[in-house]
């Protein structure tokens, strides 16, 4: 017997071995993954997974416990707190996710154009980051709702104006960096047009660096959004949101039924940390390429 | 039509105060090797990078294939025809490629830009180019990370003669590359030379590959022209102390560094010469 004979290993048995996307992301990425496919999945089959329509009142059912009928019993109106818990992540996860998709998009084309251009116009953009800055991403929502009065779509305003800034003040750096290299000069003498070197170079180089910082901000908007929801001046009612529901919830809490608000709130903190561990993955990972 | 290729007169820069290139004035003829030599510093790059339109002079003018470039705004369709006329190979074969794109697709995105073929033949015509650089098909879908220096900078060469330009700027297109690849490329450039009649304007700062590309120099120091000529009779009979310096810095047997060698040591540079125009 040799000695390679002692380390082989006896059986046929292996694990099986992750995939490579599973096994860059960690035990706490994969979890964190699987957790928020579950909640989009839970979001887009709402209608049929819900066992009860998420707005029919149900008087008997008024804050009622837990039940086998009820899984998470009912609110103050006998609203099957389940279903609402389902049909709400639409609201609280649709909304953030427009906050983030249209933040990204205004935030990386003015960096990108203030990186590429430089002189005055990275000047001008600059300063209206600063000013945007200086003000706290809620003022912005709260003037928007003056405006448009309560309702999403201020909000959505608001906050895509007041994340805007962060996005691009990230961008632009990276894209300052970006663009000193050689590679972007030869396209450069290559006669190759600004916005072409911006979109098949410059893009595609920054792109996972955009991801990871939108990833990260959707954690914020999540919270952003429900909190202005919980101050009665984003989602209202009588539609299912996360962030109205701790608030009712809370009422209900009062009255021996907590777990309205505590199914919505626990929601909103696991998906956030879920969002803020794949957001943190994916930055590292964004790190390990340089 | 002139057989002229660059002609630029007193060219200058200037970054603030700093002046990188001072009142440089130079020609090049169709199927010359023009090589500027200089330390570091010297301005050599930034008057590469005014050639091929990367710097905009703050003096003098250029003419490229008889026809002036002036500064300001160029149209795209401008850069296009210009690109035609001179392309620029960097130093840096590890930044000079995006590292997200394909080598086939490099070259195959600087086809699309300046011809219209179809994709089977821009497929067909990237392939010969690689061919030319010493690459093979398989290198084609390879990524720029997956190749050595020396393969990154054939691929950059592939790069800029699949424009099929009139000149070649070599912005020390040698200096990163150990010294068997250095001669590997040194061969390819003038492979490519004697068969398609490119002219080349090759920066560098070593003696002996300057020796073995070009048929005249121009030696720079403090972004001025200090002395130009044929290569040979610079190299063997420099007239100016800073080129005899220059010289003198090379390494060579018997070689004792020295700070900045004036005369003494210059004189009795034999031996460098020697190796030189080897």
């Amino acid at each position: 017997m040799t000695a390679l004979d002692t380390v082989r290993p006896r059986g046929g048995f292996r694990l099986p071995r992750p995939g490579p996307a599973l096994r860059r992301l960690g035990p706490l990425g994969t979890g964190a993954a699987v957790l928020l496919a579950a909640v989009l999945a839970t979001t887009l089959l709402a209608p049929v997974v819900a066992p009860y329509d998420p707005n029919r009142p149900d008087l008997f059912n008024a804050l009622a416990g837990a039940s086998p009928a009820h899984l998470l019993g009912g609110d103050a109106l006998g609203r099957d707190v389940l279903s609402r818990l389902m049909w709400g992540a639409r609201t609280t996860l649709s909304g953030p996710l427009l906050i983030i998709f249209l933040s990204t998009t205004i935030g990386t084309t003015l960096a990108i154009t203030a990186a590429w251009a430089g002189g005055k116009v990275d000047a001008v953009v600059s300063r209206l980051l600063d000013v945007l800055f200086a003000v706290p991403g809620i003022v912005f929502a709260l003037v928007a709702v003056a405006v448009l009065g309560p309702g999403v779509p201020g909000v959505v305003l608001g906050l895509t104006i007041a994340y805007t800034p962060y996005v691009a003040r990230v961008v632009r750096s990276a894209a300052l960096r970006e663009r000193q290299l050689p590679y972007i000069a030869a396209a450069w003498v290559q006669g190759r047009s600004a916005v072409g070197i911006c979109v098949r170079h410059l893009l595609p180089n920054l792109r996972p660096l955009i991801v990871a910082q939108s990833v990260s901000a959707l954690g914020f908007a999540v919270i952003d959004l429900a909190a202005i929801s919980f101050l009665g001046l984003g989602v209202q009612p009588p539609t299912a949101d996360w962030g109205l529901m701790v608030k009712s919830g809370l009422d209900s809490a009062t009255r021996g039924q907590p777990l309205e608000a505590l199914g919505a709130g626990l929601l909103i903190a696991l998906v956030v940390a879920a969002v803020n561990i794949l957001g943190d993955r994916i930055g590292r990972e964004e790190g390990e390429l340089r | 039509m002139s057989d002229t290729v660059i002609e630029a007169t007193g060219l200058r820069k200037e970054f603030g105060t700093a002046v990188a290139v001072d009142d440089v004035s130079l020609t090049l003829e169709r199927g010359q090797s023009l090589a500027v030599v200089g330390e570091s510093g010297s301005g050599k790059t930034t008057l590469a990078r005014m050639l091929v339109g990367l710097e905009t002079p703050t003096g003098g003018t250029l003419r490229v294939c008889g026809r002036p470039r002036p500064p300001g705004r160029v149209s795209s369709r401008e850069r296009r025809r210009r690109a035609r006329e001179m392309q620029i190979v960097f130093q840096d074969p590890y930044s000079s490629l995006d590292k997200l794109q394909r080598i086939g697709g490099v070259i195959e995105a600087s086809l699309d830009l300046h011809f219209s073929l179809t994709p089977g033949e821009r497929r067909k015509r990237a392939l010969e180019l690689l061919e030319a650089v010493g690459l093979a098909e398989r290198h084609a879908t390879m990524l720029p990370r997956q190749l050595s220096g020396g393969q990154r900078q054939r691929v950059a060469i592939a790069r800029a003669i699949a424009v099929e330009p009139q000149v070649l700027v070599l912005d020390e297109a040698v200096a990163a590359l150990d010294v068997s690849i250095q001669a590997q490329i040194l061969n390819l450039l003038a492979d490519i030379r004697e068969r398609s009649g490119i002219s080349y304007v090759f920066i560098s700062h070593d003696l002996a590959v300057v020796h073995q590309i070009s048929e005249v120099a121009l030696v720079m120091s403090g972004g001025r022209v200090v002395e130009r000529g044929p290569t040979g009779a610079l190299l063997s009979d420099p007239q100016e102390e800073y080129t005899k310096s220059l010289r003198a810095a090379v390494p060579r047997p018997g070689w004792k560094p020295s700070r900045r060698a004036v005369s003494g040591s210059a004189a009795n540079g034999s031996a460098a010469s020697g190796t030189a125009a080897s």
